[in-house]
């Protein structure tokens, strides 16, 4: 208190050095992202002329680059373009995988919480350890594991479930299994984190009550750890949207994820204001839900200050 | 009965999401030591692939490049993200100090094609106009330093808030001018959460391989690129070697430091009661 009201000399400074930091590398750049993507770009390559029009005395927006990511040409049916479908997948995958680490993550959790005090620290080091290791080489290492000819499939041929290789790998299963292994971390940190300060004497006095353990755990485990569950999901679902590097090892073209897309438009078509315009609209699909889920968590608090 | 089925259902979820997180480290670790370059039978131990690891100039090459990238990333993201954490907790007034938060906070949801995309965007802009920088190291690590700086942000943040100011007002009342309650007080009380920052900003610049592949010129290429380029290419056992060496690492550096954590604080525990037993001694004599 005393401290933050007597005026510092250096305070200008102290706020001055990362504003300018990350004025000049985050908004500036995200500025220029915004104005590409609305310049007719045409057939030189020069991204950056002025929107200006100085003759007609306009500023000339192209929204044609926002347009063609919904229709492939002038009367052309809506949302039938590979920018649209590219979008729904990942999308879809980043909700499914999420979906995968809740079911997958959650007993997961609730049972390291319930574990002894003394086994805690022990069991949540063996959490993070993957974690800390390369990403890259464990994506890399689910390519050998699920190949046609790799250890999973030999392993159940040899035990005799299947007759032949399955094809798993460039596949929504290598998609998937990937994508889950890579961010289940992320939603077991949080929940565990919840639910480790739960009252287990509730469930307890459920039971005295003559309630079932699924009911005790639908009606009382699971409303608690409500804060736990929306965290983890987001923290799965927001970067899985723009995974980059998942679907470029573990998946096949018609795995085409919206992050590819953007780079593909970068540097194959060198269309940059078709590029930028897909980054804006990406950018407006991760903002979206975290606006939603910092309107209602941000309510909650309030609430539960007053 | 009930109990019985939940620690058992319990011991095996466990055991299950276990396995699932270590099977892609045991299988690089094992078929690291393969003779051939089969890959999914193990055809006898050698330590070929260890030794072609020692002899890919692009591995060795990028390896010392990532290091550089990763030093200064980690000391340049501890730097800002101290700044920005100790303007976020102690100055709670001030022009623009809600976009200031947005802007440090946003690179934690932006995926990393966006952050590279918008950033290559820039260095090509100011390249047009100035004429520099060129794409290359200094690039990627400006790239990195962003993203090292926002997580780095949150680790200091925390322990900013959870810092008892009592002993800064002391050093205050005792003629401590602000600079020196800050380095004398200050940052040897957050230290632990600035080196937390470091390390943190550190793992990310040497894992990362998307903002790498943005924003690095010709002939520059970090570790995970040049893994990302075998590993778009097909099976190569070569990088199981590099994987089993990294996971040794980490695995060492994680362990010693628990061990180390654990020790630390049994010894205080077992001070603390070795006064208490003094106290009671000298009590009861008494």
């Amino acid at each position: 208190m005393a401290i933050s009201s007597i005026p510092m000399p250096g305070k200008r400074f102290v706020i001055g050095v990362p504003f300018v930091w990350l004025f000049v590398f985050f908004f500036l750049p995200f500025l220029i992202l915004l104005y590409i993507s609305f310049v007719d770009m045409g057939s030189d390559i020069h991204p950056f002329k002025p929107l200006w029009d100085s003759t007609a005395g306009v500023l000339k927006l192209k929204y044609e680059n926002y347009l063609s990511i919904l229709r492939t040409e002038e009367g052309a049916p809506l949302f039938k373009t590979l920018y649209v479908d590219a979008y729904l997948r990942s999308i879809g995958y980043a909700l499914i995988t999420a979906l995968l680490c809740l079911v997958l993550g959650y007993p997961f959790a609730y049972f390291i919480a319930r574990a002894p005090e003394s086994v805690r620290p022990a069991l949540l080091l063996m959490v993070m350890l993957p974690f800390w290791t390369s990403f890259l080489l464990r994506v890399y290492a689910w390519k050998g594991l699920l190949a046609d000819q790799g250890v999973i499939n030999r392993f159940l041929m040899s035990i005799g479930i299947i007759g032949e290789p399955m094809q798993m790998l460039y596949t929504n299963v290598s998609m998937l299994v990937g994508m889950t292994y890579v961010y289940l971390p992320f939603m077991i940190l949080p929940l565990y984190a919840n639910l480790v300060k739960m009252d287990f004497r509730l469930l307890e006095a459920a039971y005295d009550l003559g309630t079932t353990p699924f009911k005790a755990f639908w009606l009382i485990t699971v409303p608690l750890s409500k804060a736990g569950i929306i965290a983890g999901f987001m923290l799965v679902f927001i970067p899985c949207v723009g995974e980059f590097v998942i679907p470029s090892l573990l998946g096949g073209p018609e795995n085409l994820m919206i992050g590819r897309v953007v780079w593909d438009e970068m540097f194959t078509a060198n269309d940059w204001p078709k590029a930028t315009a897909l980054a804006v609209v990406m950018i407006a699909l991760i903002v979206i839900p975290l606006a939603i889920y910092y309107h209602y968590t941000g309510e909650r608090d309030e609430g539960a200050k007053s | 009965m009930k109990q019985l089925l939940e620690k058992h259902f319990g011991k095996f979820w466990l055991a299950l999401v276990f396995a699932f997180l270590y099977l892609p480290l045991l299988f690089m670790i094992v078929f690291s030591f393969n003779s051939t370059r089969q890959d999914a039978r193990f055809t006898g131990f050698s330590l070929r692939w260890y030794e072609a690891l020692t002899r890919d100039t692009k591995i060795v090459e990028g390896f010392w490049l990532s290091l550089k990238i990763a030093t200064v990333t980690g000391m340049l993201s501890a730097v800002l993200a101290t700044f920005a954490a100790f303007v976020l907790v102690r100055y709670r007034r001030f022009l623009g100090r809600t976009v200031f938060s947005g802007m440090v906070n946003a690179p934690l949801v932006m995926p990393e094609v966006i952050i590279g995309l918008s950033l290559l965007l820039l260095f090509v802009g100011t390249q047009n106009f100035f004429g520099f920088p060129q794409r290359g190291m200094g690039t990627i690590i400006l790239g990195h330093t962003l993203l090292g700086m926002a997580y780095g942000m949150v680790v200091i943040q925390s322990r900013l808030l959870e810092m008892n100011r009592s002993i800064e007002e002391a050093a205050m009342d005792l003629g401590a001018r602000p600079m020196q309650v800050f380095f004398l007080v200050t940052l040897p009380n957050i230290f632990q959460a600035i080196l937390a920052a470091f390390l943190l900003a550190f793992t990310l610049s040497f894992d990362d391989v998307v903002i790498a592949e943005f924003l690095s010129g010709p002939g520059v290429n970090t570790l995970p690129q040049v893994i990302f380029g075998y590993a778009r290419r097909g099976i190569n056992p070569t990088i199981y070697a590099a994987a089993t060496l990294l996971i040794v690492t980490v695995t060492v550096v994680i362990v010693a430091y628990a061990v180390w954590v654990a020790r630390a604080t049994r010894r205080r525990d077992r001070e603390i009661a070795a006064a208490m037993r003094a106290e009671t001694v000298a009590l009861s004599t008494n």
